[in-house]
Order: structure tokens, then C-alpha cells, then sequence
């Protein structure tokens, strides 16, 4: 199918009127995913937002449930999301991000129905990277530029109009009553042409490297490659697949409301028992268990590394901390026994 | 689909100061409605997460037993804010529960096989619950021996010190108590868990060994459970970690790829052998 980019305007327009439809809308210097009002707030000339659009998803703060205390009592009241979604412009990362992230909250024993519930109500409208930035590396995690996994319809941008590849039924439901042309051969040609420049110039060497992670927990090789981290969690904030919360309680009076917030292994508090006892007590632990959790554990347990190369770790890092290198240095480590 | 964040009402019967330091107190807490307490399937080992409402919540062990229907039983040191508020709270305070989590200490393979419970400090909570289940008419034939060692720095910090008294009076339960110094009216053991341990020198022949308590305890212990010939895939232990969902979500509480809220708190000695030392 083929759309031109005023068309595309008017059927964000055309949507905004069913749907709460989430773009990259440009702040200050950087791009977010927020919900748009009208079709021209989308900035899709952009190369990736600074927080992924996993917020859409899972908040970065969220209310559980509200509560009233009664003397004989409390009532709870559920504060499920059911609004049906679209984010549009997502890029091909991303979108694998909410397939990685449908593990944790889907587990076998236990369903999340505050991300599960909005995850079924969104549809995914990717865009793919015509330019990937010098910190993607989506390739070496099985993605690609214009990968489709997870999305509903990917666009690919030629210039005035995009190329929309339709991948699934909500997909094409959502381009019902539009009637599209068909991508002409031009069309094509030059979706081609796009998808074909788009370079990636990094890849990361991952062969070996779990079963590298298996015997390497107690090396001393961690000694040093956490040294310049400051802890400051910009890279777990801003990463896709991270997912991890702190519960807390903010009331007034016999009023209130439970509410999650996005938290992070790398805050030493985060593991911090009330015993004063702490099993992550420096930035060497939190550090490892980053990267032990992204490629190794979650590979225990889901088959998938918890990564998909947005590289948003690396731009964000204040200290220029690449996890391109720290894993080509665990890469090239010498295997040692894993002996404590 | 349910929602795994949603507490049960429960109303605060007995605000219980357990110790004569004043900094547990054990709470009796009874459901609001008949339908949550029907569907609170619980065994010995599990825990919950206690709602204090307006405050948050915490993860506590379970202390009572599935045998003792119509309320739980939660041991609670006064150690941060969830819980110095709780030690304050009036009995009829309404509380939140959400449980039971975690898996249970295998009550099912214990069938058949004698039993030693290893207790330190304030960590006897989910211990008195697997002792209660064992002692309960309805299945005490189905277990051997049982054996408890049990330890605190003096008599006054001892749990649940009327039941130990019973508990002292019955054949079919060796318990041992022990303090860390002599007192002036104590007629039991004195000295070091891991050493009573030594001293009693239960039989790992056809037996299980239930392990809990404080880190240090532990780790002198291990060596001495050993010695009495307890394979590592006999040492039952409970893990304590800094937990917020309690349903491996969170991403707080993990040993190497488990979930100690999700795949335990209960682990054998053997599991935590294949899992790096990090709790």
C-alpha cells in the first residue's frame, strides 16, 4: 500500500477520533512518545525518542488501585487502563521490546493485567530506520532496521510518501475505510533502494557469549569493568526491555492510592534488606547483575536476551559506558573457573 | 483475568508483643469475607504481602499453620516503616493480604522421613508453622521423628514461648532450646545453634533437615549438618530477599535467573549450590 504523507496526517486525524494514538512528539532537543490531539503533533523525521515507548505500556508511574478505609472495611477500586491504543512510528526495536517484555508480565503462574490489558488494546504502527543511528545494533540481536516482528504495519519512508507493509489483520482492520493504492513498482523500487542503504555500523559479537556469562560470575574481570559507572540507572530508564518496579503507598488521610513506579538494579537500595543486609552492596554487583540479567538470566529463562541494539544505553550513558565493549571485553575475556 | 495486585480485607484481631525486647510482635489477622479466607490456600514455608493501608506493604512469612482455620499469623521485627506502623496499629484495624506466595517447604516428600528443624532468632516463623502442620493429629503419623533445635540470645527473645512449653511437655517432639549465655532461671541448653546442633547429633539416616535463620547461623551450621552425613539435597532453607511484587515482576528479589519470591522462598542446599552467592 502507499499513503502520502499529507494523507497520513489526516488519517492519524481520522483515528485520534477512535483511538488514543501515541507518536514521537519532539521536547526541547530530544524525542517521546506522548499522545497526540491532532495528526500534525507527530514528528516522525526523527531517529529514535530518548524513552522508549514501553511507557506507553507500562508507565513510568502508574496507580494500581485507590482505596477508602472504612471502619469495617475498604474498598478497592481497580484502576484498569481499557482505552484502545495506537502508537504509531515506533521503530522495528521497540516493537520487539513488547514481545520480550509479554514474558515477564505473562508469566506461568501470574498475569499483569495492567500492562496485559493495554498490550491487547494497542496496535503497533512501526516505522522503519532508513538512517539507524552509530549506537544501533538491532542485527546483532536478530532485529534489522526494517524487521517487522511484533508490528501491526510498518511504513517505510521514500521521500513524499511512505510504503505500508500490512502484517497483520489489526493492521489491515486499521487501514479499513482509507483506500490505499497499491505500492507501484516505483514504490517498491525505492522502498527497496531505502531498506538496502540502511547500514548498520556496529555489530556485536554475541557467539559464546552466554556460555561465557554461565562460569563467569565470580571473575575478576567485573573488578574493573564496572569502574566507571556511576550508577546513575539513565541506562535502565531509558532501556526497552527493562521492567523493573518499586509499590508504594501515597494517601491522605483514610484515602489513597497504591501506586508502581519504575525502578532500577542499579540504586543500591534496590536489594537493600531491612536487616541492613545488602547482597548487591556496591556498583560492582549492580553492575553485573545488569548485565547477567539482560544476557544471561533472562536467557535462562525466556531463550531470548533481554536486549534488542536501540543503543539508547549507550547515548544516554554521562560516562560514555558502551555496552558494545563491555561485552566485547567479556567476549575476549580468558575463561577462568567460576569459583568463589 | 486476576489481578495479582489486589489485597484481601483482613481485620487486625491481636497485636501480640512476642518478645521481651518489645521488637516483635506477632499479629492474628482474620479475613473479612468467608469466600477470600475459602480461597487462601496456604501451606508451611509461604508468605504473604501484608497491606498497611496508606503505609505500603511488606512481605512476611506466614507463621501459622493451614491446620489453625479462620486467621494468619505473621511474626514481624519493627525494622522499617511498614512495619514500626504495624507494631503501633489497635486491634480492628482493617489490613490488606495478598497470598499465599511463594512455594511451601515439600511437606510431601517429607512423608515417611524424620525431620530437624534448625531455628535462629526471629526466622522461627515459618518454622512454627511447618511444626504445627507436622503435629497436628491428621498427620503426625505420616512423619517420623521430629527433632527442633531452636535458639536466641536469651529466654526473652524466644517465640512463641506458651507452644514451646506444650511443644516440651509432648513425646512425640525432641525440642531443644538453647540461649547464647547462661540466665539466672535457665534450665535448658546454652551455647550456639551450630554447636547444640553437634551436641544433639540427630541422625541424617532416613531424614530431612529444615534450616532457618540468620545468615551466620547458617553458615556454621551447614558444616556441622554435613558432618552428620545430611546431603545437600536433604537441607531445606528459606531465602529472604528484598521482594515488592512477590510474583517475579518486579525484578528485585532474583538469585541468578530464580525469583526467590516466585520459584521460592524454600530452595534445598542443593538448588543454592548451582545458584551464584548473591542474598
Amino acid at each position: 500500500m502507499l499513503v502520502n504523507k499529507g494523507q497520513f496526517t489526516d488519517w492519524l486525524n481520522q483515528l485520534i477520533q477512535v483511538y488514543q494514538v501515541y507518536a514521537p512528539v519532539k521536547e526541547d532537543d530530544y524525542f517521546c512518545f506522548k499522545k497526540i490531539n491532532s495528526g500534525d503533533q507527530a514528528t516522525l523525521n526523527y531517529t529514535n525518542s530518548k524513552v522508549p515507548p514501553k511507557e506507553v505500556l507500562f508507565p513510568r508511574s502508574e496507580k494500581l488501585f485507590c482505596y477508602r478505609c472504612e471502619n469495617d472495611g475498604v474498598q478497592l477500586t481497580e484502576q484498569i487502563d481499557e482505552s484502545k491504543k495506537i502508537i504509531v512510528g515506533l521503530r522495528p526495536c521497540d516493537a520487539k521490546s513488547f514481545l520480550l517484555l509479554d514474558g515477564v508480565f505473562n508469566s506461568d503462574k501470574y498475569h499483569d493485567p495492567y500492562y496485559l490489558i493495554r498490550r491487547n488494546n494497542t496496535v503497533l504502527v512501526g516505522l522503519g530506520c532508513n538512517q539507524p543511528a552509530a549506537t544501533c545494533f538491532c542485527t546483532s540481536l536478530g532485529g534489522g532496521p526494517f524487521a517487522t516482528e511484533g508490528l501491526d504495519l510498518l511504513l517505510v519512508d521514500i521521500g513524499d510518501r511512505y510504503v505500508v507493509e500490512v502484517l497483520t489483520d489489526r493492521g489491515r482492520e486499521l487501514l479499513s475505510g482509507m483506500e490505499l493504492p497499491a505500492a507501484n513498482q516505483e514504490a517498491q523500487e525505492a522502498a527497496r533502494i531505502v531498506k538496502e542503504g540502511a547500514a548498520l555500523s556496529t555489530q556485536v559479537n554475541l557467539e559464546g557469549l552466554k556460555s561465557k556469562l554461565d562460569v563467569i560470575f565470580y571473575d575478576p574481570i567485573w573488578d574493573l569493568i564496572h569502574e566507571k559507572c556511576l550508577g546513575c540507572a539513565a541506562c535502565t530508564y531509558t532501556c526497552p526491555t527493562c521492567h523493573c518496579f518499586d509499590i508504594v503507598d501515597e494517601a491522605e488521610g483514610n484515602e489513597g492510592c497504591r501506586i508502581r513506579n519504575w525502578d532500577a538494579c542499579m540504586f543500591p537500595l534496590f536489594t537493600l534488606h531491612g536487616s541492613g543486609h545488602n547482597p548487591r552492596p556496591t556498583g560492582k554487583e549492580r553492575f553485573r547483575q545488569r548485565v547477567m540479567h539482560k544476557f544471561k538470566y533472562f536467557v535462562d529463562n525466556f531463550n531470548a536476551i533481554a536486549c534488542v541494539g536501540c543503543g539508547r544505553c549507550i547515548i544516554n550513558c554521562p560516562v560514555n559506558l558502551d555496552i558494545r565493549e563491555v561485552l566485547a571485553e567479556i567476549q575476549g575475556s580468558e575463561v577462568r573457573s567460576d569459583k568463589q | 483475568m486476576k489481578n495479582p495486585y489486589l489485597p484481601l480485607p483482613m481485620r487486625l484481631v491481636k497485636n501480640f508483643v512476642e518478645t521481651e525486647d518489645k521488637l516483635i510482635h506477632t499479629f492474628t489477622l482474620e479475613f473479612l469475607n468467608e469466600e477470600d479466607e475459602k480461597s487462601f490456600q496456604y501451606l508451611p514455608g509461604q508468605f504473604a504481602e501484608v497491606s498497611v493501608f496508606g503505609v505500603g506493604e511488606a512481605p512476611f512469612g506466614i507463621a501459622s499453620s493451614p491446620t489453625e482455620p479462620g486467621h494468619l499469623k505473621f511474626s514481624v521485627a519493627k525494622v522499617g516503616v511498614v512495619t514500626t506502623t504495624l507494631h503501633q496499629l489497635p486491634e480492628g484495624t482493617i489490613l490488606g493480604v495478598r497470598g499465599p506466595l511463594g512455594n511451601n517447604y515439600p511437606i510431601e516428600e517429607f512423608k515417611g522421613k524424620n525431620l530437624v528443624v534448625i531455628g535462629g532468632g526471629f526466622a522461627f516463623t515459618t518454622l512454627r508453622s511447618l511444626i504445627t502442620y507436622i503435629l497436628h493429629p491428621d498427620h503426625r503419623g505420616d512423619y517420623g521423628e521430629l527433632t527442633v533445635i531452636y535458639g536466641a540470645r536469651n529466654p526473652g527473645l524466644l517465640l512463641y514461648k506458651d507452644e514451646l512449653a506444650e511443644w516440651e511437655k509432648r513425646s512425640d517432639i525432641n525440642l531443644v532450646c538453647t540461649i547464647d549465655r547462661p540466665v539466672e532461671g535457665w534450665s535448658g541448653r546454652v551455647g550456639f545453634v551450630p554447636a547444640v546442633t553437634k551436641e544433639v547429633a540427630p541422625s541424617a539416616e532416613n531424614a530431612y533437615a529444615v534450616i532457618c535463620g540468620p545468615p551466620v547461623m547458617i553458615k556454621f551450621t551447614m558444616p556441622v549438618l554435613e558432618e552428620l552425613g545430611f546431603p545437600s539435597e536433604r537441607i531445606i532453607m528459606s531465602l529472604e530477599n528484598r521482594m515488592k511484587c512477590g510474583i517475579g515482576m518486579c525484578g528485585r528479589c532474583n538469585v541468578g535467573n530464580k525469583y526467590v519470591c516466585k520459584d521460592g522462598p524454600v530452595f534445598t542446599r542443593a538448588q543454592l549450590n548451582q545458584l551464584p552467592n548473591e542474598y
